[in-house]
């Protein structure tokens, strides 16, 4: 008998968790915070497709090494697919998403029957996000909606939980039961403001946030002493956006087309000295990750690797942020193993097996 | 940007482009709008390459001295609102219905002109640093994006200076500077093109009523 894992319905690995007090959602992502351990989590770069195993295959590459995954919601204005369907496909195989929703594309009709439907799926943790301007992406021409933004949003999945209603009041039979996110870029201007936002974002409801790409460590550690200062660290969980750059090339690139991210000279020039630029991006990554992992109210990483996908997992290694503790992991349970192996012998291995045949080995 | 949303799909697209076609070997040179913006059909009609909003707006000098003088414009606001509080007998006299055509006439062309006011109907000027959120391309009425620019301008409008980046310094300037950090409500659409300041004034004497008098039963 395989024991299960810890942050593991025995039931099943797509049924939520058992309630804990003080948790407000089911799901693995809350209950590793709570415990106080360093969390780690990543994104699915989504595919545009409409084959459910380029999902289950890049959902693959993070196991044992991350404890939820964030679904896009169309991120940078293109079109993949949506965060919900995602969403659906990685609850059914056990993993953690993390339910990305922007406010970009969808009314508040459209965003409440998603976070209903979330729910219903097993999603235990929302990113509630403003969303990227339409301009930005691969269809210019759509209609922005906006018609929430991140904090309203937060607010609205926060009534849903806590008062069991829709935004107009209408109750609902069961409310969502869900761990709360949002996003917060501490890199972009009005940088004495932002502590505050972030302040703001607690009380619409935020219980995690992802930071913006953090390439700034300095900057960073301002950010944190003021929110530390607010009180802001108790009250939330920040997890520190990180990722790998392939070239100082894809640095220069990123720093002028790709608004909020901040990139110091000093980071480029570290990638251009360099012999092996995409090895030297992956270090220092890692480097990043060991001096902000230091900083008080730090409670864990978001580790963006886009198109780099498989470095996650040497990342997280080399920094050696899990201090040895492995994430959930889908294995595969021992009766499936048991009808996989069999089924394997049938088709692959040339056997004629008649039922006399079989009568005769059994005895 | 927001935190995922760094939109790094284009460079594959980028990269497709730079195997098929010799591009000048500058790595991934274009984002995938740029590309679409590329390929459309050519024309002589060629409009500025802004936001539709901003097509409808003038230059923003204006706003910008409005937030610039918060502070005289607070004062100034709190006097205009305890006047429009006075009226309420005339106004309700005269019938509130009677009276939107003519004040919204007013309100639009005068907001319009010191703060590019949108008329969503639900003024939050005095929370927003006298600098109009519904200016912003994303109409966020809580805080700025994450995709502020590091000179403090638009992601979407480059030449704009990002409207909660100005908000804020104008609320530094408030007496009432706390009060960015409420956290608003969503718009409500369905008030867009009425008047904010009869809908004030016509609450404000409701709660000025019920105040006046408590408890005597039958308040309904």
């Amino acid at each position: 008998m395989i024991g299960h894992q810890r942050d593991e319905n025995p039931a099943g690995i797509h049924l939520p968790l058992d309630p804990l007090p003080g948790h407000t959602s089911r799901g693995r992502l809350e209950r590793v915070l709570r415990r106080g351990e360093f969390a780690v989590t990543t994104e699915l770069n989504p595919p545009d497709s409409a084959d459910p195993e380029d999902v289950y295959n890049r959902a693959k590459i993070f196991d044992g090494w991350v404890d939820a995954i964030n679904a896009v919601d169309a991120s940078g204005a293109n079109c993949h697919m949506s965060s919900v369907g995602i969403c659906a496909l990685l609850t059914r195989m056990g993993y953690a998403p993390i339910m990305q929703i922007a406010c970009r594309d969808k009314n508040r009709i459209a965003i409440q029957g998603d976070v209903l439907g979330g729910a219903a799926m097993g999603v235990a943790n929302m990113l509630c996000l403003t969303g990227d301007g339409v301009q930005a992406g691969d269809q210019p021409g759509a209609k922005p909606v906006f018609d929430l933004d991140s904090m309203s949003l937060l607010e609205t999945c926060r009534i849903m939980r806590d008062n069991g209603k829709f935004l107009s009041g209408r109750k609902l039979t069961t409310p969502p039961q869900l761990f709360l996110g949002a996003a917060v870029n501490p890199f972009a201007p009005p940088f004495d403001f932002r502590p505050i936002h972030l302040g703001k974002k607690i009380a619409a409801g935020a219980q995690f946030v992802q930071t913006q790409y953090c390439f700034d460590v300095p900057m960073f550690r301002t950010f944190m002493q003021k929110a530390r200062d607010l009180g802001h660290t108790e009250k939330v969980f920040v997890l520190c956006g990180v990722g790998p750059l392939a070239s100082a090339k894809t640095a220069k690139w990123i720093r002028s087309n790709v608004p909020g991210i901040h990139i110091p000279d000093a980071i480029i020039k570290r990638l251009e000295g360099a012999q092996d630029q995409k090895k030297e991006g992956k270090q220092l990554c890692t480097d990043i990750i060991n001096e902000v992992k230091e900083i008080p109210g730090v409670a864990g990483i978001h580790v963006m690797a886009y198109r780099q996908e498989e470095y996650v997992a040497e990342i997280v290694d080399e920094s050696g942020v899990l201090k040895g503790r492995q994430p959930w992991k889908r294995e595969i349970r021992r009766d499936d193993q048991m009808v996989a192996d069999r089924l394997d012998h049938i088709l692959h291995d040339d056997i004629t097996e008649t039922q006399v045949d079989m009568v005769k080995t059994a005895h | 940007m927001t935190v995922s949303g760094w939109s790094l799909w284009s460079r594959r697209a980028a990269k497709k482009m730079s195997e098929t076609t010799p591009v000048k070997n500058d790595g991934p040179a274009v984002t995938q709008a740029t590309q679409v913006k590329k390929a459309a059909p050519k024309s002589d009609y060629k409009p500025a390459d802004v936001s539709p909003q901003r097509r409808v707006q003038r230059s923003f000098a204006i706003r910008l001295w409005s937030i610039r003088h918060s502070r005289l414009l607070e004062w100034f606001y709190a006097r205009f609102a305890d006047t429009f509080l006075l009226l309420h007998p005339l106004w309700k006299g005269l019938g509130y219905g009677r009276v939107e055509a003519p004040i919204k006439f007013v309100e639009k062309r005068v907001k319009g002109f010191m703060f590019d006011c949108r008329m969503c109907g639900q003024c939050i000027l005095s929370s927003t640093g006298m600098s109009c959120p519904m200016n912003c391309p994303k109409q966020l009425r809580n805080g700025p994006c994450g995709g502020v620019r590091a000179n403090g301008n638009c992601e979407v409008e480059p030449d704009m200076p990002c409207v909660w980046v100005k908000a804020w310094e104008g609320s530094k300037n408030m007496v009432n500077s706390d009060k960015i950090l409420t956290v608003q409500k969503p718009v409500d659409q369905s008030l867009r093109e009425t008047s904010a300041w009869l809908r004030v004034t016509a609450q404000a004497a409701a709660a000025r009523e019920a105040a006046a008098a408590p408890k005597t039963g039958a308040a309904a």
